[in-house]
């Protein structure tokens, strides 16, 4: 097939493409041909392709309307590779490239002979308006039903199943001027604002900036409208203080002046980012701007008229026409009929007739238009039927006639006899709607103008619209306040004004447009052919009338009963119509039936963009200890602790078989008890305190006593927040008289540092302390078991004697040659020493520790092995035996309470609050199971009687429970209503699975009972 | 004296050290590519950081006359010695960081501490806890853009300034030396991260990491 | 996404490196063990929640690590002032009740698309 049989609605001239170059693409398996400059949806008009999908509902074969963002039917799903699958692309905004491949989202088997569409008979039937709105008041089951038939009739296009090969990244933007759109407002006040020296961002989301202006039938200072755009940009690109983003989108408005930019960087070259010196350039790219000031200057949608039989292949936005024929040389049809409210949608026939293809008649629903292009058209010989407007199209798969008739629009009727007037084409225009959606997203109210039948933005602080944005259209004062905005913007991040001239154009005649909005039709909307509001979702005239009927009367309601405007176009041709055919049933103005809200994005964005690099091993940061490359090596699992990763269990090779994680933990309990292990333990937050008032702090902050701990001790210390609830646990050890090193838990550290801050910052400024973290400076290795004094003797100038370092002391010395602070603490209950060096010399003491700490059976175990053996010994760990809700005295640790220290320490006034003093409070105790065998499941409910009617009463619920190989049974730590009564007393935990499991109450110190181990 | 403790946790004896980085290194790498590089990483390894807390005036006359520049007292300020080698960046109203050559933080910290007395003041070694990542080459600046939410413009960001900031989802300390030169102060637990982070961000202007 | 003005850094910055603290001017009693169970539960759990000016307190957590007092109007989002620890707030729900209801702020009421 030669090129010219392909794209047979190609004009010889004309357009901005390269006809000197051919590209080649799919579009449902289909071959054609089209030419760089083009966008698919040009392409496929260029080759005669009527149908590009089928609706969503009703299943009836689509067309393109449009030639920008606001195309509601051309959504296709893109890619070739598996990998490269996109959804949701508008066909109207994809640049084509050699080799594209795209298919409908809708139809199945295929839009031409679409199986659905039977059912899609049925469909009108099947999914009434109302119908989200009545299924979600249906049991919940019922949507799942209803969800499966929904997706597979709709097709909303489908994810890739392989992983994208390509990259994504975000770029954080500062600029003083954000000018959104890069037509005539945009441009001009992008150059009073680059002149004023401040500094501007451009952003722009067609392939090409210059807007409307790239296929504008007017001249600025006597150039055409496309040389003006070109001269700007080349003194925009030239200056320093400026970027230009073209194919940028503008998606997301947010507070003060926060605006997101998607750059589509490779999407117009290929399906993945083509590699460039062996990789890949990032394919999209979020920027993050942050403006000082923003301007609006997203021009306005073109309003589709809402007639019978408007959504067939065929029927286009007057606009598009022109747009189609002046940017990409394509006629996209043989014979037109336009369909008008108003002088702007005479380009359309000009444009058609001047292409050399037949204008049957420009129907004009005024009776006297008068104007400079109505004088054109009259002039051009172009037959204009006035008072009148097409009231249905006819055919299916393409428009085959126009039925027009003269209409009363106050009376909302047909008032003459129909003609039928042969055509292939029906362009209609209901006028403009200012592109509201970015401060819409600001939650400005938007504000209705009668004179240009639309809502202009509410505007918040530094934001300025001009242009079509801001509902003016004559293009010299769209230039003027696009000048105006920029002086104003760049003034107001403190850039002189200067001066710009606008260029001059000539102006234009133009008579006032009527207000049309649904054509009457000879029969009554509900009962004649479909009049389509919402082409996306399927949405009729008939259908807001229905939503009217059945009592709905604000927009926001009628929107959700029909799901006007629910579509990915969020309703961009049809939210106005809506409202107005609302409006008329109901007898009210547009602007009472409300204001009509958009949210981001503006239009859909990929996932890629959005997650940018924070993904794969980079999607959230892993912190890592000076020893990870060790614990690596020894083949640790790892746990997440908040960000870190802590070695869970070193699963060792036995007889060639790995061990389990329950074998494992059992050897590593072994040995902490029997010989010597290793924790890096390196992760606890630690927080370097000094000052004369530290000590004072300390007991304000901490439930118990510090007055009396002398340098060289350490010291337990429990924290609750000022509701007596606990917050964080640790040891501190006095390093001087007024220095203190405090420890917090893992995952607590961070928050406690600012917990201290804020209260020495906010209440207690008149203590003299400073807090510093010292988390990631010390690197802590614990050695722990009977043989740890042995082990640390050989490498130590320290002196371990169990009398001159005693239990809960420190001492500093040299540890393997390295400077070392040793703490002689206990989460095991075994003999303990916690050696902490400077981090740069970690891996060095480890590694000298296992030199000498074979022969002692020097085992390293992880975070499963350390809360085994801390809840042996009934230490709890914050987050885990409490959740918020759980005193020192819920915890039985009134040992840690300092109920007579003279300052009302945070949490104190807390324990006597009636709830808090209340019997009966859960309580933490142990619990043994009647069967040893049995582990208990952390988080099983506990109830006193197992035979009570459900629901039984809760009693409480088990907080740690493990296998104890020391004991060999399991074990566990529950909270208890009322539990430190009920020593001995019988508990049951019923399951899941009906078994009734039974323990006993006891004290959660189930070994060592008087911890004479770590005191040895 | 103000009666806290120090403790010199270096010691001469030729023990092994490990730099923040040393892990990533051998993880991840060290792209080398040499002349076609727009962008060259290096880690300063092993320098001596101090956390200063206190007033500023206090702290002012100590540091003058220790180490011989001035305090700053300037938000965002940094200010270093003729060398360039030592240096103090404002932190907070309250807080300041000291960078100088590995193994002088210990008798800078004893020089202050003799030179403050009484008054009241903390001095934090956190030498083991960080390390400096410089960042230099033509694309430096765009890079930082990817990752630093804090606008790194020329006319916002000019040498003799630096911030704490959010650097992708870690925080970092952020300065400008000199005209070429960047610098990321970043903590060790999260070295390898940023590190990570870089090199892929990077990769596109041919990142060359020198070690 | 806000951009605030730490009064101490002497610059706007991201609200990524701020954490919110909820009301400011929120004194804890002198003294605790004189207060009642209901004065002590209205110091912990009641807090404003009004349509309008409202003062906070914010932390730069990632910055200076200094806390600071945020007069936010709660429909518009707009910061009005923010102002140092211990300082006292220049703009009020009182003061701002002539001039500032912006007109072209006013959110949507009811439910949104
Ligand atoms: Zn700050």
């Amino acid at each position: 097939m030669s090129q010219s049989q392909q794209q047979v609605f190609r004009l010889k001239a004309g357009g901005r493409i390269d006809r000197s170059r051919t590209l080649s693409f799919t579009f449902n398996g289909q071959h054609y041909q089209g030419h760089p400059g083009d966008t698919l949806a040009s392409a496929l008009l260029a080759n005669g392709v009527d149908i590009v999908n089928r609706s969503f509902k009703y299943s009836r074969p689509r067309g393109i309307v449009a030639a920008g963002a606001e195309e509601p039917n051309a959504i296709v799903q893109l890619g070739r590779a598996e990998a490269a699958q996109v959804p949701n692309v508008r066909a109207t905004q994809q640049a084509l490239f050699d080799g594209l491949a795209a298919c409908s989202t809708n139809g199945w088997p295929n839009v031409q002979r679409d199986l659905m569409g039977l059912v899609g008979k049925l469909g009108g039937r099947f999914m009434p308006p109302g119908f989200y709105y009545k299924t979600f008041m249906a049991p919940a089951s019922m949507w799942l039903t209803y969800e499966k038939y929904i997706r597979k009739a709709a097709g909303l296009g489908r994810s890739p199943m392989e992983a994208d090969p390509d990259s994504y990244d975000h770029l954080h933007q500062h600029c003083d001027v954000l000018v959104i759109g890069a037509g005539a407002a945009g441009l001009s006040a992008a150059l009073a604002a680059a002149r004023g020296g401040a500094r501007v961002m451009v952003a722009d989301e067609q392939e090409e900036m210059g807007g409307s202006l790239l296929g504008s039938r007017e001249t600025l200072d006597g150039t055409s409208a496309d040389q003006w755009v070109a001269r700007v940009l080349e003194e925009l690109a030239g200056c320093e203080n400026v970027t230009l983003l073209p194919r940028t989108t503008a998606n997301g408005y947010h507070d003060h002046n926060f605006v997101t930019l998607h750059e589509r960087r490779t999407e117009h070259l290929g399906e993945t980012a083509p590699v460039v010196n062996g990789r890949r350039p990032v394919r999209s790219r979020m920027h993050r701007v942050r403006a000082g000031q923003v301007i609006l200057a997203t021009g306005a949608h073109e309003r589709p008229l809402v007639y019978a039989g408007n959504d067939a292949p065929g029927n286009l936005l007057a606009s598009a026409v022109s747009t189609y024929i002046r940017r990409y040389g394509v006629v996209p049809g043989r014979q037109l009929v336009l369909s008008t409210s108003n002088d702007d949608g005479y380009r359309a026939a000009l444009d058609w007739k001047e292409a050399g293809c037949e204008v049957v008649a420009v129907v004009d629903a005024r009776d006297a238009p008068a104007g400079d292009w109505v004088d054109a058209a009259r002039a051009q010989g172009i037959k204009i039927i006035t008072g009148s407007a097409v009231i249905e199209a006819k055919g299916s798969n393409r428009v085959t006639a126009a039925r027009v008739a003269k209409i009363d629009i106050e009376a909302f009727k047909v008032s003459s006899p129909v003609q039928e007037l042969a055509c292939d084409t029906i362009a209609s225009s209901g006028g403009y709607s200012p592109v509201i959606h970015l401060a819409s997203h600001t939650g400005a109210r938007p504000t209705w103008r009668d004179d240009i039948l639309g809502f202009v933005p509410g505007l918040v602080k530094g934001v300025h619209a001009c242009g079509g944005a801001n509902g003016t259209y004559a293009l010299g004062d769209v230039l003027a306040e696009g000048v105006e905005a920029g002086i104003k913007a760049a003034a107001a991040t403190g850039h002189a004004a200067p001066t710009v001239n606008p260029p001059s154009v000539e102006r234009l005649q133009q008579g006032p447009a009527v207000a049309l909005f649904q054509v009457p039709h000879e029969k009554p909307s509900l009962r004649g052919p479909k009049q389509f509001v919402d082409l996306q979702n399927d949405v009729t005239a008939a259908g807001i009338e229905l939503a009217t009927r059945e009592g709905f009367e604000s927009i926001e309601h009628i929107k959700r009963y029909t799901a006007m405007g629910f579509g990915t176009d969020q309703g961009k041709l049809g939210n106005i119509n809506g409202m107005a055919i609302a409006a008329r049933c109901l007898n009210r103005s547009i602007p009472e039936v409300g204001t009509t809200v958009f949210r981001p994005n503006y239009t859909p964005v990929t996932f890629g963009a959005i997650v940018g690099r924070h993904c794969r091993d980079l999607f959230d940061p892993e912190r890592y200890t000076a020893l990870h490359q060790w614990h690596v090596e020894r083949g640790a699992e790892f746990e997440d602790v908040g960000q870190w990763k802590r070695p869970w269990y070193y699963p060792q090779k036995v007889n060639g078989k790995t061990e389990t994680m329950h074998e494992a933990v059992a050897r590593e309990c072994l040995a902490v008890r029997e010989k010597v292990g290793i924790l890096d333990a390196s992760t606890l937050g630690k927080i370097d305190i000094q000052g004369p008032d530290a000590r004072e702090f300390l007991a304000r902050i901490y439930t118990n006593k510090w007055e009396k701990l002398a340098v060289g001790k350490c010291r337990y210390g429990l924290m609750c927040k000022d509701d007596g609830m606990v917050t964080d646990d640790g040891v501190t050890s006095c390093l001087a008289e007024n220095h203190f090193l405090m420890t917090t838990t893992t995952g607590g550290a961070a928050a406690i540092l600012e917990w201290l801050e804020l209260w020495h910052q906010t209440e207690w400024p008149e203590l003299d302390v400073y807090f510093s973290s010292v988390t990631d400076h010390w690197a802590t290795m614990t050695i722990t078991g009977p043989e740890s004094r042995k082990l640390l003797a050989e490498m130590t100038d320290i002196d371990l004697d169990r009398d001159s370092f005693k239990f809960m002391e420190w001492r500093a010395g040299k540890v393997a040659g390295v400077p070392a602070r040793v703490y002689r603490i206990s989460f095991t209950g075994e003999l303990t020493f916690e050696i902490n060096v400077q981090a740069n010399y970690a891996m060095h003491v480890w590694q000298t520790l296992f030199k000498h700490g074979e022969k002692y059976g020097l085992t390293p175990y992880g975070t499963e092995t350390m809360h085994v053996l801390r809840a042996e010994k009934g230490f709890i760990i914050v987050g885990q035996e409490t959740d918020g809700s759980v005193t020192p005295e819920d915890l039985g640790m009134q040992w840690c309470v300092g109920y007579d220290k003279p300052f009302s320490w945070i949490g104190k006034r807390a324990l006597t609050r009636s709830d808090t003093k209340r019997e009966n409070r859960k309580q933490l105790v142990g619990l043994r199971p009647k069967d040893p065998t049995v582990v208990l499941e952390e988080g099983a409910q506990i109830v006193f009687d197992p035979k009570h009617a459900i629901p039984m009463p809760m009693a409480g619920h088990v907080t740690s429970s493990y296998y104890s190989p020391i004991l060999d049974s399991g074990f566990a730590l529950a909270v208890v209503k009322g539990g430190l009564k009920k020593m001995g007393e019988t508990v049951y935990l019923p399951m899941a699975d009906g078994q009734v499991h039974e323990a006993e109450i006891v004290s959660t110190i189930f070994y060592d009972p008087k911890g004479e181990r770590q005191n040895v | 004296m103000s009666n806290a403790v120090t403790f010199d946790t270096r010691t001469d004896t030729a023990i092994p050290v490990e730099s923040p980085l040393a892990f990533s290194y051998r993880q991840s790498g060290a792209p080398r590519a040499g002349s076609s590089s727009r962008v060259q990483l290096r880690e300063r390894a092993m320098l001596g950081h101090l956390i200063l807390r206190g007033g500023a005036i206090v702290l002012d006359e100590a540091v003058r006359d220790v180490l011989g520049i001035s305090l700053p007292g300037k938000p965002q300020a940094l200010v270093q010695d003729t060398s360039g080698e030592r240096s103090i960046q404002w932190l907070s109203p309250d807080e300041w960081l000291v960078i100088v050559p590995g193994g002088e933080e210990f008798p800078l910290e004893t020089q202050l501490r003799e030179r403050l007395g009484n008054s009241h003041y903390a001095i934090s070694d956190v030498s083991g806890g960080q390390t400096a990542l410089e960042i230099t080459g033509e694309a430096a600046r765009e890079l930082l853009m990817k990752a630093v939410i804090y606008d790194v413009h020329p006319s916002n960001f000019p040498v003799g300034k630096g911030v704490t900031t959010v650097f992708a989802k870690a925080t970092t300390i952020l300065r400008r030396p000199s005209e070429e030169r960047w610098e990321l102060v970043v903590r060790r637990s999260f070295a390898d991260y940023c590190y990570r982070w870089l090199l892929d961000a990077a990769a596109e202007y041919s990142v060359n990491v020198e070690q | 996404m806000f951009y605030i003005y730490c009064p101490y850094c002497g610059e706007h910055r991201e609200e990524e490196e701020f954490h919110p603290k909820g009301q400011a001017h929120i004194e804890r009693p002198k003294d605790p063990e004189a207060c009642s169970d209901e004065e002590w539960g209205n110091y912990l759990f009641f807090r404003n929640n009004p349509r309008g000016v409202h003062h906070e307190m914010w932390v730069h957590a990632v910055g200076c690590r200094k806390f600071f007092n945020v007069t936010r109007h709660t429909v518009s989002y707009e910061i009005l002032e923010t102002y140092k620890m211990g300082e006292q707030p220049s703009i009020t729900a009182d003061s701002q009740k002539q001039p500032r209801e912006p007109a072209a702020v006013s959110h949507q009421e009811g439910v949104r698309a």
